[in-house]
């Protein structure tokens, strides 16, 4: 079974700041972030995830709120990857970048730089937004104000697949430039003066519906070849964008039905896209209250409930109890053809810490989660090769 | 009554794509491996440096239509690569060019933002500005701007972004668990801007940093530039490396400070600095000549001949004479995305010029080139470098110099060892760091919690 951890601010309830372990003064500073990934990695955890959005968080799903109950602010997500990297040797990195108002050329050369400072252990979850709000602080385009959750509207449709579409584009373009060096593309040879050879990198020249870009890269292939591509999927037409463009797909299953479902429609959108052979690992979304027992668990939920004014919601299952109810969960659904799990604790760093000091030694011994890091990359934690280069021609 | 000495500022230019790296020398490690940078910032604050700096090209460069390969093409992000760089310094400051034309200001800020508070306070940003179609094919929105428009935009862009750092005042959080509030503003981060170039609004979602905002450097030699640079830059990358060069641009930069109601001290003047080192001056004049004929092989020298001439020379030979046809005037298309063909303003003359030299002196074209482009500037033992160090400083050309060693990442290693300490024996550069922050480093006075106004608005009072 593979396991990632969703960091989040102070955890994904939104009165985890106030549990009297948290450190809500030190959400901003490098040694929170470093503490946070130390312990996942200590944990054997296969990577972790890092949230981000470029507008402040919500409670409203279309535009900001003026609560001053909730953590608000969140630093740059690809940069907290690397400001950790350094201090971590074996553990995944998947930062999140929001596709939609940034460059195609940034991210690439973000992900793969981080991929070289992590020697080997960088993804990125690519995430779009349709919120006028955040379109607001870019001033270049401008969306209506759709609820996106009405998926009986023409117009909300339509915005939903083009956002996607562009998404898989940019997808698209981030792999093209990973691969616009080769390997072997610098050969410092003296003789002719040349520090590289030229015939050994590539224009990528994408033109699309959106944008074109012509490339190559400033930065030259990455150690894992390809980074890992995450996106999160609720609907029909992000697991289109799974199934064209991802190596990870983060799922919302109810139960171990719901998982089936979404894990088929999954593999039948990734036949459709022609990527029958490439292996896409499903994870699914669970956020976690963890305790010593079910009761104390549901317990502090109920408290943090109270602190927060109203119960917690979600997108993904919401779980109280024990380590080895978790456990017992997570062996059901993984039969649905799951890879792992992406868990989100309610609170850092309680339940992060029920995770990898409880959690997972109960899955160790049942004999379903590592002992041991066998890799030292993100992509050999997971099981993939590294990937031939698209241009390569020898 | 003598003047008390001045302190000198160090930094440390990471030797990357530049033309006067050395990829072909046996110590010349990866430029692209993070050991190679973490190697390169350690040392540099080994030796109490003020900072780092990387420089940034979002083109690969190309000449006659052709990627350019004689020099080391690659290099990482630069925010990606600073950042890392924060988990393996406690002290040293972190600087990068951004460009202003390909980015957006909410981003831009957001990273810079981001970087200040993942470091601790040691962010610094070089605003730079280009305004080429050619490297605005790698971006969705283009890039092309008409050349007369790059200042404005430049100065928009960094107004823009100081609006968004300032749009947080400091005391927004107070995260008191008993009463239930994170937040004193509900809020927070609120801003409006609209120019010429910009129309945004909205909530900047990071915190106000330790600094403020990242230090400002720039580097625009122009009237225009130094006029830009003294109303809103900390520091200058000047390349007025010499006595004769360097004390009328630092008179004339110093001077312009007062209209915008700034001390002469708000401005540091550090232009880049190449250096040799041997154990004696001797031995550092026959190095200082080998690692000319290692930065210009004669592939090399053709090239750098191409690019004043503006036309294609493969067919000469390096080691024969100059050619004896003229430079094609008009825009230069031999070569793109390289900020130094811009500076051949007068290519008729500048050939001239060097003809008469190669004929007087009886030079190839490699030997021209050798003794006409980017001589090193520091050539000598640690004893006779830190004293021209000491003196150019003592006299106004500079408040210190950035070190771009030719060799990585271990070029910095001997100066560390052997020039810093006769600076500090000298009392003019410290001994260790006394505060946290860059702006610390540099002299300059933290910023007030409201920063207080933006490069407009300062040259308005």
């Amino acid at each position: 079974m593979h396991l990632s951890v969703a960091l989040d601010g102070a955890g994904w309830h939104p009165a985890a700041w106030r549990e009297p372990d948290a450190r809500p003064d030190e959400l901003f500073t490098g040694g929170y972030w470093a503490d946070l990934v130390g312990e996942a990695e200590r944990g054997l955890i296969d990577f972790v995830t890092i949230e981000d959005g470029l507008g402040l968080q919500s409670s409203r799903r279309l535009e900001p709120d003026t609560r001053t109950d909730q953590v608000r602010g969140r630093l740059d997500a690809v940069l907290i990857a690397a400001r950790v990297a350094p201090l971590t040797t074996n553990i995944g990195l998947i930062p999140t970048a929001v596709v939609t108002h940034t460059e195609p050329f940034h991210i690439s050369k973000a992900i793969a730089t981080l991929d070289y400072v992590s020697t080997g252990r960088a993804g990125v979850r690519v995430q779009v937004t349709a919120r006028p709000h955040e379109a607001a602080h870019f001033g270049r385009r401008s969306f209506p104000s759709l609820d996106p959750a009405d998926p009986a509207s023409v117009a909300v449709r339509e915005q939903t697949r083009d956002l996607f579409e562009e998404a898989a584009d940019y997808v698209e373009v981030v792999r093209r430039l990973w691969d616009s060096w080769e390997d072997d593309a610098e050969i410092r040879d003296a003789a002719t003066g040349r520090f590289i050879n030229r015939e050994k990198l590539h224009y990528i020249d994408f033109s699309g519906r959106f944008f074109s870009v012509r490339g190559p890269s400033i930065t030259p292939r990455p150690p894992q070849g390809q980074p890992l591509v995450a996106a999160l999927g609720h609907r029909a037409v992000p697991y289109r964008l799974i199934a064209r463009a991802a190596d990870i797909g983060f799922v919302t299953p109810r139960e171990v039905a719901h998982a089936r479902e979404i894990v088929a429609a999954i593999r039948d959108a990734q036949e459709a896209a022609g990527r029958g052979d490439d292996t896409i690992h499903i994870f699914g979304d669970l956020v976690v209250f963890l305790d010593g027992t079910a009761a104390a668990a549901t317990e502090r939920k109920t408290r943090l409930d109270e602190l927060a004014g109203q119960e917690f919601a979600s997108d993904a299952t919401v779980f109280t109890g024990t380590a080895g109810e978790l456990a017992d969960l997570l062996q059901d659904w993984q039969q649905a053809g799951l890879s792992g799990f992406r868990l989100r604790p309610g609170t850092i760093p309680g339940d992060l810490e029920a995770i990898t000091r409880s959690l997972v030694p109960e899955l160790q011994r049942r004999g379903v989660f590592r002992r041991e890091y066998q890799a030292r990359t993100l992509r050999g934690l997971l099981g993939l090769p590294r990937p031939v280069n698209r241009y390569a021609t020898t | 009554m003598t003047r008390p000495l001045k302190q000198i500022h160090l930094a440390a230019h990471f030797p990357g794509v530049n033309n006067t790296t050395v990829w072909s020398d046996p110590r010349s490690g990866s430029h692209i491996e993070f050991s190679s940078f973490a190697h390169f910032a350690r040392t540099a604050e080994r030796g109490k440096f003020d900072f780092l700096f990387l420089a940034e090209g979002l083109r690969l460069r190309e000449q006659n239509g052709l990627l350019y390969d004689l020099d080391v093409v690659g290099r990482p992000d630069t925010f990606t690569i600073l950042t890392a760089l924060a988990a393996v310094t406690d002290r040293l400051g972190l600087a990068g060019t951004i460009n202003s034309t390909f980015n957006e200001p909410y981003e831009v800020a957001r990273q810079f933002a981001t970087l200040d508070h993942l470091s601790g306070g040691r962010a610094a940003w070089n605003v730079v500005t280009s305004w080429d179609a050619f490297t605005g094919e790698n971006f969705r929105r283009g890039g092309f701007l008409p050349q007369d428009q790059r200042y404005s935009r430049a100065r928009a862009f960094l107004e823009t972004t100081w609006e968004l750092f300032d749009s947080w005042q400091g005391d927004e959080i107070i995260a008191d668990k008993d009463s239930g509030d994170f937040l004193a503003d509900p809020q927070p981060g609120t801003f409006e801007r609209t120019d010429e170039h910009f129309d945004i609004r909205g909530q900047f979602n990071v915190p106000r940093s330790p600094q403020g905002r990242p230090v400002i450097f720039q580097a625009g030699d122009s009237d225009e530039g130094r006029e830009f640079a003294a109303a809103s830059a900390d520091a200058i990358f000047s390349r007025h490396g010499t006595l004769a060069e360097g004390q009328p641009f630092y008179a004339d930069v110093k001077a312009r400070l007062a209209r915008y109601g700034r001390a002469r001290s708000e401005l540091l003047i550090l232009p880049a600095a190449t250096f040799v080192l041997a154990d004696t001056d001797a031995e550092a004049a026959e190095l200082a000549r080998d690692v000319r004929l290692q930065q210009v092989s004669g592939q090399t020298a053709i090239k750098f001949m191409e690019q004043l001439w503006n036309r294609d020379l493969s067919g000469y030979d390096p080691d024969g004479p100059l050619p004896d046809i003229d430079p094609v005037l008009g825009e230069n298309t031999i070569s793109r995305g390289r900020a130094s063909v811009r500076t051949h303003r007068d290519p008729l003359a500048v050939a001239a010029r060097w003809r008469a030299k190669a004929e007087a002196e009886n030079l190839s074209i490699r030997e021209l080139i050798v003794e006409v482009t980017s001589r090193q500037t520091f050539v000598g033992s640690a004893a006779t470098i830190a004293a021209s160090i000491n003196e150019l400083v003592q006299a106004d050309a500079s408040d210190g110099f950035i070190m771009v060693p030719y060799i990585t990442p271990g070029g910095l290693d001997e100066f560390v060892d052997t020039v810093v300490p006769l600076l500090q024996e000298r009392g003019v550069f410290r001994c260790d760091y006394q505060g946290s922050t860059l702006r610390d480093h540099l002299g300059l006075a933290p910023l007030p919690r409201a920063a207080g106004g933006t490069p407009a608005s300062r040259a308005a009072s």
